[in-house]
This record gives C-alpha cells, sequence and structure tokens, in this order.
C-alpha cells in the first residue's frame, strides 16, 4: 500500500505556507494538462483527460428510456462515477460510495444547472420516450483533483459526442449527428491553507488543506459551488476564491 | 422549470415571510434514550430527528486514523417524509449529504481528543418541505452538544436562494422547486467560518455576496433557537 505518510503531509502544508509546491509549481499553477478524444471506440462521444499523474476516461453513450413523469417533454441526463480499485490502494470494489457519489453528482449540477445540454430537444414521443444521455467517469489514476479532471473530461466527451439517429424504436448507431452542446460548464477547485489559496491540488495537498471549494463558471456566470474537506472559509474568503476559479477556470477551457 | 407561479407578491412570499425572513422554528435536546446524545429540529414545515453515538471504535479498522477520531454522518429521508413514498435504503443525494454533512461537522470537534475513534451522527428526515439538509445539521449540532463532544463552537445552518430575481432567506417547498438558486450553508457562529456551502443555479458574485450575507444572519438566529433548547436541558443543571 502506498499510504501518504506524515512526512509527505508535513512536507506539502510546509512548502504552501512558504508559498511554494511540493512539485515545484506555483499555488496557483495547474499541473500539466493533456486532453485527448475519441479514446473509447463504441462510445458516441469519448475523453481522456491527464492532470499530471491523475488519469481520467470519461465515455458519453446514448439511449432509449421513459421520462420522468415530472418532466415528460425532456430528455434525461445521468451522470456516474467509479471509483475503481485500479486507480488508487485506497479504492475498494463494489457500488459507489460517498466519494464517487459525491464526484458524480457536482458534474451533473455543473452540466444541469446551467442547461448546457438541451434536455426538451432530446424528446422523441411525450410522455413515452427520451433520449437518455449518460455520461460514465472512470478514473484510472487518483493524483488528487478528480474533480477538476473528470468535469474538464464530461464537457470535452459531450462536446465530442455524435448523437446517433432513431427510427421506429430502434437506435441507428451507423447513423450520427453532431450533438449540441449549449454552454461550457468548467469546473475549479481552489484549496485553503491559512491565508493562500492553491489551484488544482495534488493528492497529499488535499489531505493537508483547510478546505476546498469547487467553483463551475460556464462562460459568464457562476452555475455550482461545493465547499469539501472538514475546514471553513470566511464569507470574504469565499468571493476571492469565487473570483480566482473565474480566472483560472479560463485556462482549462482552452483545451474544449 | 415552470414560471407561471407567482412566488413574490408585493414583496411578500407565498406564506407572507418578508424576503430576510426565517421560516418558524422550533427545537428540543436530549428527545432519545440510548442515544449518547439526540436533537430534535424544526424550520417550517421541514422535521428532523438527529442521534449520536460515539466517540466509539471505528470499524473496520483501516479506516481509523491514528492522530484523531472521524466523524460520520448518515443522512436518511424518511419513507413517508415526502409526497410520493421514498423507497427506503440509501440514495445518490443521501449519500453526498451525508459526506458535505460530516465536512461541516468535523472542523467543530476537538477530534485529536479521540484518536481511532469515531462519532456518529443520524440525521433523519421526518417531513421535508426543503432545507432537510440544514435543517439535519442543527439538529445533529443540538444532538452532538448533547452527548458532551468537546466543540469549538456549535454549527447552524439555513439555505439562501434566489426567486424571481430577488435574493430571499431560508426557501421552502414550492419556492425551492421554482426558484432559480439555492444555496445552503452552515456556519460556526463564534468565528464565521463557513463550513458547508453548496450552490445550484445560475449566479454572480455580487448576487452571491447579498445571498451569503442574508444566509450569514439566519445562521445567527438559528444559533439562538440551539442555544434556547441546550440551555432548556442543561441549564439549570451545574
Amino acid at each position: 500500500m502506498m499510504e501518504i505518510t506524515e512526512i509527505e503531509e508535513e512536507a506539502a502544508l510546509d512548502n504552501i505556507k512558504s508559498g511554494e509546491r511540493i512539485d515545484d509549481r506555483d499555488l496557483k499553477e495547474f499541473r500539466d494538462i493533456e486532453v485527448v478524444t475519441g479514446v473509447a471506440k463504441k462510445a458516441e462521444g469519448s475523453a481522456k483527460v491527464v492532470l499530471g499523474d491523475t488519469k481520467v476516461i470519461v465515455g458519453v453513450k446514448f439511449g432509449l428510456g421513459e421520462p420522468f413523469p415530472d418532466t415528460p417533454d425532456e430528455g434525461m441526463l445521468m451522470v456516474n462515477a467509479e471509483l475503481g480499485p485500479m486507480a488508487s490502494p485506497d479504492f475498494e470494489s463494489g457500488p459507489p460510495g460517498k466519494d464517487a457519489t459525491e464526484l458524480a453528482r457536482v458534474i451533473d449540477r455543473g452540466l444541469r444547472e446551467c442547461e448546457a445540454i438541451p434536455l426538451e430537444e432530446l424528446c422523441i414521443e411525450e410522455g413515452e420516450k427520451v433520449w437518455k444521455v449518460m455520461v460514465d467517469i472512470h478514473v484510472l489514476d487518483h493524483d488528487g483533483n478528480l474533480m477538476d479532471a473528470s468535469a474538464l473530461g464530461a464537457i470535452k466527451a459531450l462536446k465530442e459526442a455524435e448523437m446517433p439517429g432513431y427510427e421506429d424504436g430502434e437506435v441507428l448507431r451507423d447513423e450520427g449527428e453532431d450533438f449540441e452542446v449549449l454552454k461550457t460548464p468548467i469546473a475549479c477547485t481552489i484549496g485553503k491553507v491559512d491565508d493562500k489559496y492553491i489551484v488544482d491540488p495534488g493528492l497529499v495537498e488535499e489531505e493537508v488543506v483547510d478546505g476546498m471549494v469547487t467553483v463551475t463558471w460556464t462562460e459568464e456566470e457562476l452555475c455550482s459551488l461545493q465547499k469539501r474537506g472538514n475546514g471553513g472559509f470566511q464569507k470574504e474568503e469565499l468571493l476571492e476564491i469565487f473570483e480566482l476559479a473565474k480566472e483560472k477556470s479560463s485556462e482549462l477551457r482552452k483545451f474544449i | 422549470m415552470s414560471e407561471d407561479k407567482e412566488l413574490l407578491k408585493d414583496g411578500k412570499r407565498i406564506d407572507g415571510r418578508a424576503k430576510d425572513e426565517l421560516r418558524d422554528m422550533e427545537a428540543e435536546a436530549g428527545i432519545l434514550k440510548r442515544a449518547d446524545g439526540s436533537g430534535y429540529f424544526r424550520m417550517g414545515g421541514t422535521e428532523v430527528i438527529a442521534s449520536v453515538f460515539g466517540p466509539r471504535e471505528l470499524h473496520p479498522k483501516h479506516k481509523q486514523k491514528p492522530q484523531r477520531g472521524i466523524i460520520q454522518c448518515r443522512y436518511n429521508l424518511a419513507p413517508f417524509s415526502v409526497d410520493d413514498r421514498k423507497r427506503p435504503g440509501p440514495s445518490r443525494r443521501g449519500k453526498e449529504i451525508g459526506k458535505v454533512a460530516e465536512g461541516a461537522l468535523s472542523s467543530i470537534v476537538f477530534l485529536e481528543e479521540f484518536p481511532t475513534a469515531t462519532i456518529d451522527v443520524y440525521m433523519e428526515v421526518i417531513s421535508a418541505d426543503a432545507g432537510t439538509r440544514c435543517v439535519a445539521l442543527n439538529a445533529g449540532a443540538i444532538a452532538l452538544a448533547d452527548a458532551g463532544i468537546p466543540m469549538k463552537g456549535l454549527i447552524s445552518s439555513c439555505a439562501a436562494g434566489k426567486i424571481e430575481d430577488t435574493p430571499v432567506l431560508d426557501l421552502k417547498g414550492e419556492e425551492d422547486k421554482d426558484g432559480q438558486v439555492d444555496l445552503p450553508i452552515a456556519m460556526n457562529i463564534e468565528t464565521g467560518e463557513i463550513t458547508l456551502l453548496q450552490m445550484d443555479g445560475m449566479t454572480d458574485i455580487d448576487e452571491m455576496d447579498k445571498m451569503l450575507d442574508l444566509a450569514i444572519d439566519g445562521c445567527e438566529k438559528v444559533a439562538e433557537k440551539q442555544r434556547e433548547a441546550l440551555m432548556e436541558t442543561f441549564g439549570d443543571k451545574k
């Protein structure tokens, strides 16, 4: 088991306090980012995001389903995350736990609240049949900040997706047209130690920060927030964090 | 989202409240016998009972932290707490709320005093009319205090939001459903630290500033109610 040692935690903390990072980054610098699309041939859209040593694959599949009773004329968006045992010695097989559930739901809300996916256009027959857009996040290697990497992969995979055709109750996967995505929500996680803020917390840093906030911005609007970890924030600190996340999310947006 | 329903009329809300007004509240400490601590909190039509067990040994052992204890939260909607019966058992939503509740409560407890232990907080929503996670935390914080867990302060929680482009405090069911923004927070009143923050909806920084001010004021009023309940139980004893 590669557990995080106390020495590593202390080093990460001392570095941040003196304005440095254990991997020699600036406080407000992302690790190297690489985004590749078309990594899963059977998926209608897919993307792999490499953020430092964190690796995530996101696949988008379309299917047919019955709409929810309260939205009979809207398609369905489903986001699911798997933190499988291959990605970390701390992950176990089995149904999604709290971490995987939080990951999926924060990304779901980022996409849903800004109406990035025009769900009312995904209705085939009101109350009977609609398209389901299923976004699956598979974490391959967990080296911190799964949130930002997965959110980036999700929006990239959706933007790359080809929507299959439909005829007489059948999905025609050979026919495809570009899938329409209206907004580009980008999640950016900011960590805090005393009066210092860090962007893109790594695995050890996530353990030592006072707390983190995952902030999701579209091009202009703030559409989702999630405070994570155990600490707390003063209101003024939060407002600074929202601003910083807006600025830094524009760097991630370049990969879309 | 339906926009036909009028949520604000002459500055008043559907239940007659002002924009910065909380629903009526009720709080009680020590309502269950077997639990180490328990609490009840009601805000309008939302009611939660919470119980605390521990500090006690954490299982499985590999989850134990050698330096400190942990807090584990379970948030559950009772099947009869909502309009259409909720199927019993864990939901994705409940799991996530359990996690953010742990994040909200952990910072106020002196966890370093309880290495390898767990403090379990169980929050059962008896009736739901929006703001269930906030009311759950309010009941949970009372239960922690009732259990005699050493704490740096009290956690108090409420939500702000936006309806018809107007920031308001403490959404009730219809407002939450047809509103534009929901912003639940929890804070340590002693230090002003916000330990739970979630938001969905479309907004900007200026609006966040206003909604946070509303929610912070709301949390202070919630704290008064929690303290009253604790004083009622413990006030006379020395």
